[in-house]
């Protein structure tokens, strides 16, 4: 089954919850047998699973009240870093598990935004693709994913270092 | 370029989005500039400790593997039944690469794009062990459920003295636009009901058609589309749709 692992690791990190990505995959699946015309000759095929993978998810969590929650950028933000620091150095020097944490405490957008570009190595057109959104978004959105994910790991840092 | 514009395009460095042209200027700037040197360092190195974190944190378990795999082959699609000892023995990427072979094949419209779409909602929907959101027969639970979930609202039938039975109802996407879906029975065939807003760039659908073996009966009414689907037969699909019509 085509990036059936993968989906599966994507999928528990979007719903935080192994039974959910499991359905979630399932209907993923089901729904891109049955789509096969939805999909469109010369475009990528595993930004387009993603994507669907993706619409299922806004569904299933009752769609509008979820798509604000993954859109809406500024939901819960940790402060954007600043300047560098001496803590550039920390950050390459922290552990899986503080990652990992960091990493479940991002917004959705955020979160999403990481996993297609650092994990799954996904291209800005592939993301593009996958999100249905420019490029340029793509760049800005990841660039304030990755603060707030450093921000999130520095504060992590401090508390550990106290 | 100072060293501000160049600290910008470090995502796209370690990315390795840059142009040829750009990526050149930059590696020459980080040669002089240890501050930026240091910082593109620091976020290769969180990319990867990130990559190594998340990418395989989470693994399906056996059974569950088991359970897509036979969800899949008792799917009635050919292209995909006639495959399923080859997915046992084939590597990912191979059968990625027939899959998209397959498409290529096959001749992609707009209007096959959203008749797609809805067929998989419907068999998603029935397939679901949840179907329906909120889950009544009668109307006046069902209906006001949507309030504030959706930019428009609709009348249902009283469908009390006939063999229809109302399910339930749930918010669903289509083209990335939220709708309502309702779901029917119908003896034991299950019927979905789709609502959503009419756009003047809605691809044309014949009133009464069939794919795949469902029917499907579609119409315009102040301003929302209405799409019924089922297996059920035709005139069982327009007996419902007219029944949707006159609703006050």
């Amino acid at each position: 089954m085509p990036h059936f692992a993968r989906l599966f690791n994507l999928a528990v990190w979007l719903t935080q919850d192994r039974a959910s990505a499991e359905d979630l995959v399932q209907e993923t699946f089901m729904k891109a047998l049955k789509g096969f015309s939805s999909f469109r000759q010369g475009t990528n095929f595993r930004a387009w699973i993603y994507r669907i993978l993706r619409n299922s998810f806004l569904t299933s969590q009752s769609g509008l009240k979820a798509s604000v929650s993954f859109d809406s950028e500024d939901d819960g933000l940790p402060e954007p870093s600043t300047g560098e620091t001496p803590e550039s150095v920390l950050l390459t020097r922290l552990d899986r598990e503080t990652i990992q944490n960091a990493l479940e405490t991002l917004p959705l957008p955020f979160r999403e935004i990481i996993l297609l570009c650092d994990v799954e190595e996904m291209s800005y057109r592939e993301i593009s693709q996958a999100l249905g959104v420019p490029i340029g978004t793509v760049m800005s959105r990841l660039s304030r994913a990755r603060s707030a994910m450093r921000s999130l790991l520095s504060s992590g840092t401090k508390e550990a270092a106290r | 370029m100072n060293g501000d514009l160049w600290r910008d395009k470090l995502d796209a460095y370690v990315d390795e989005s840059l142009e040829q042209e750009e990526l050149a200027g930059l590696e020459d700037h980080l040669r002089t500039c240890g501050s930026c040197a240091a910082e593109a360092f620091a976020r290769l190195q969180l990319k990867r400790n990130t990559r190594a974190a998340a990418v395989a944190r989470y693994a399906p378990s056996p059974e569950f593997r088991l359970r897509i795999q036979k969800t899949l082959d008792t799917n009635r699609n050919p292209i995909w039944k006639g495959m399923p000892k080859l997915w046992l023995a084939t590597s990912a990427v191979m059968v990625t690469l027939i899959v998209v072979s397959v498409v290529a094949l096959v001749r992609y419209t707009p209007r096959q794009q959203l008749v797609a779409e809805l067929l998989d909602q419907h068999v998603a929907t029935i397939a679901s062990a949840n179907p329906v959101d909120v889950i009544s027969t009668d109307k006046h639970t069902v209906k006001p459920w949507f309030q504030g979930k959706l930019p428009f609202t609709f009348n249902l039938p009283e469908v009390g003295n006939s063999p229809y039975k109302l399910v339930g109802g749930k918010l669903a996407y289509l083209n990335h636009n939220p709708c309502a879906q309702l779901l029917y029975e119908l003896r034991k065939h299950e019927i979905s009901v789709f609502i959503l807003q009419d756009e003047p760039g809605m691809v044309l659908m014949p009133s009464a058609f069939s794919e795949k073996g469902f029917s499907l009966k579609t119409w315009s009414q102040a301003g929302l589309r209405y799409v019924v689907i089922s297996d059920a037969n035709a005139a069982d699909v327009a007996a419902l749709s007219e029944m949707l019509r006159t609703a006050h």
